[in-house]
């Protein structure tokens, strides 16, 4: 408790809204995430979560409001800065360069972090061979970090349904993000496989990195997480330790009204 | 280097020996052979250009006889009696490729947010401005002489060695056309060896990126903008520099040589052949190339022979093959003729 007090927040979500037509899926929503933490996003099917998702990497321009990451604020409507100011992402619906190798998708993730031009690419310069040479040890560390060292040359395509999140996770992870955000990394997933992405994503946080979760599966979210956010039909309805959140009368509530949360 | 092991060196010499022998094969049926494989040749340059737009970054571009076209009119307005100016090839074909360059990064600019169909549109609408510019820009002031188009081209010379008219070297006598081969398998070369490298570049992943998914690419924190710019570009220079040694070679540009119809069989050639594997899409430009050709000399005779007169002009009979050569390797082949192996793994897969 002392040290989450202690720590300054790496992202604040201040009152961010956004609707789509009559549709209100965020209704100024604010929160803040602590450096180093594992942060719970829940909520019902609909509740604005991915939409809050994308608003914070740039994809939706945010109706009102604004994030604060690092210390000041982000640019709305540009992915590409999100990402270099330390912000990675899953997709909900896995979102991979299916004709690239495995080993390649994670390659592109190093794009943010490397250099080499055309003139580069066409003259092989020795400069840009050691950074190409580093780029694939990188990947290949990744690859290996996450599990999948072994689908290295395989069509991202062609791997199984966990093993392409995994990929996800690893492309992600090559741009040196500050601050991952994972959209229901274990959906689809069995138990096993839950299991290996639970101590994946403890061991991303032992690294220092802060994870921001979006889960359905409530026992990887209760286990995993320092604290949770609720969201229920646009809005922020409860904010706590997993423990509290799960004994909070407007989240059952919530959950009982869109049937979920057994 | 590791490939260079000692079977694909031995592949390196067969397909050297057959390079340097096709253009004297070829002389056996008539210099106007030489000329075909010449624009063999040419088309695999372009194609290849094209492949960087269209295979590698995905960007479906049905203008881009557009660049092959400020690159003709670069060189034609710049070494002709047209305005009296005779620069030198090797100082017109890169300002040729620069302003083909620039082209491309006009036409990117507008169409960065339109993807498929519509970026489509955008640029066969392009294409058509840009021909029908050189079509009108001979008033008020006489720039492209109109439809009649510019003649009196200068044909290539570098330093005293000139690619018109035959020569004598080392008792072999070479015809202009055959120069011609050698100077453009030499560019092909050139050009081969940088869609290779690009492809396996970190601009090469961005644009393949690109292609499979743009959320994702931006999500990773590439700036798509920059990085499709860059794919327009390279592609447009590529066109330009085609375009100023098809000048060289006719000796005589106009308007017509860039009608949709061309870029349309470009585009046809690299989705023929292979769409982003470069093997495939020499293939298809040759292929694209000559066999039209070989129906030319093909049907009319044939055709003389069979009902004493030519029923169907050749020249019509060429977009039937075109067609009916996509119609049918898209029902057989939807990957193209040869295509890389990753996109054959993934087609038989969904198959
Ligand atoms: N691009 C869009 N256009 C129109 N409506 C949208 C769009 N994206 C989201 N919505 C709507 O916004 C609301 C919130 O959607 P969102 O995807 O953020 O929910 P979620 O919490 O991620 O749900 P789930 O758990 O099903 O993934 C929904 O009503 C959805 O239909
Ligand atoms: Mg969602």
């Amino acid at each position: 408790m002392m040290v989450e007090n202690l720590s300054p927040p790496l992202l604040e979500a201040r009152q961010v809204a956004k609707h789509f037509g009559g549709v209100k899926a965020l209704r100024d929503v604010s929160l803040s995430i602590r450096q180093g933490e594992v942060y719970g996003l829940i909520g019902p099917n609909g509740a604005g979560k991915t939409t809050l998702f994308n608003c914070l990497t740039g994809l939706y321009v945010p109706d009102g409001g604004s994030f604060i990451f690092a210390g000041s604020p982000l640019a709305a409507d540009a992915p590409h800065e999100a990402a270099a100011r330390g912000i990675a992402r899953t997709f909900q619906n896995i979102r991979l360069f299916g004709n690239m190798t495995a080993l390649e998708n994670v390659m592109v993730g190093r794009h943010l972090r490397t250099r080499a031009g055309v003139f580069g690419a066409i003259f092989r310069d020795p400069k840009t061979r050691a950074e190409e040479a580093a780029i694939q040890r990188r990947a290949e560390e990744l690859l290996h970090y996450v599990g999948i060292a072994d689908r290295a040359w395989d069509l991202a395509n062609n791997l199984s349904y966990g093993d392409q999140r995994r990929l996800e996770i690893a492309r992600a992870l090559a741009t040196e993000p500050k601050l991952l955000c994972l959209d229901e990394p274990a959906a689809g997933m069995n138990a096993t496989e839950t299991a290996e992405l639970r101590r994946l994503i403890e061991g991303i946080r032992q690294d220092g990195t802060t994870v921001l979760l979006i889960e359905h599966d409530v026992k990887l979210v209760m286990g995993l997480c320092d604290r949770v956010a609720v969201l229920d039909y646009g809005e922020k309805i409860c904010e706590d330790v997993p423990a509290a959140v799960q004994r909070d009368q407007r989240v059952i509530e919530a959950y009982l009204g869109g049937g979920h949360l057994a | 280097m590791k490939w260079m092991n000692s079977r694909s060196a031995a592949g390196i010499a067969l397909v050297a020996v057959a390079l340097v022998a096709l253009p004297f094969v070829a002389a056996m049926g008539g210099q106007a052979w030489v000329r075909i494989v010449d624009f063999a040749i040419l088309y695999v340059f372009l194609a290849l250009g094209l492949n960087i737009v269209v295979g590698l970054a995905g960007l479906l571009d049905l203008g881009y006889v557009a660049f092959y076209a400020v690159g003709a009119y670069v060189y034609a307005l710049l070494a002709s009696p047209h305005f009296g100016l005779h620069l030198p090839f090797w100082a017109i074909v890169p300002m040729g490729a620069a302003t083909a360059c620039v082209f491309g990064v006009l036409l990117g600019t507008p169409t960065l947010k339109l993807r498929g169909d519509y970026l489509a549109i955008v640029t066969l609408g392009f294409g058509e401005i840009i021909r029908i510019f050189l079509n009108n820009l001979n008033a008020p002031v006489n720039i492209t002489n109109g439809a009649q188009g510019i003649t009196l081209i200068d044909p290539v010379a570098i330093g005293g060695f000139k690619f018109s008219g035959t020569t004598q070297i080392l008792g072999i006598s070479l015809s202009g056309p055959q120069k011609y081969y050698f100077l453009l398998v030499a560019l092909a070369i050139v050009v081969i060896l940088i869609n290779l490298r690009l492809q396996h570049s970190r601009i090469g992943r961005a644009w393949q990126a690109i292609r499979e998914d743009e959320v994702a690419a931006k999500a990773i924190g590439i700036n798509t903008r920059n990085i499709k710019l860059l794919a327009f570009a390279m592609g447009a220079s590529f066109g330009g520099v085609a375009g100023g040694i098809f000048s060289a070679m006719q000796g005589f540009v106009s308007p017509e040589s860039f009608s949709l119809v061309e870029s349309i069989s470009i585009l046809s050639m690299v989705v023929l052949g292979g769409m982003g594997h470069i093997p495939g899409v020499i293939l298809g430009a040759v292929l694209l190339t000559v066999l039209p050709e070989l129906l030319r000399y093909g049907v009319g005779p044939v055709q003389q022979a069979l009902f004493g007169k030519v029923l169907v002009d050749p020249e019509s009979l060429r977009m039937l093959i075109f067609g009916l050569a996509l119609v049918l390797v898209m029902r057989w082949r939807p990957a193209g003729l040869w295509p890389s192996s990753e996109r054959r793994r993934e087609l038989a897969e969904k198959t």
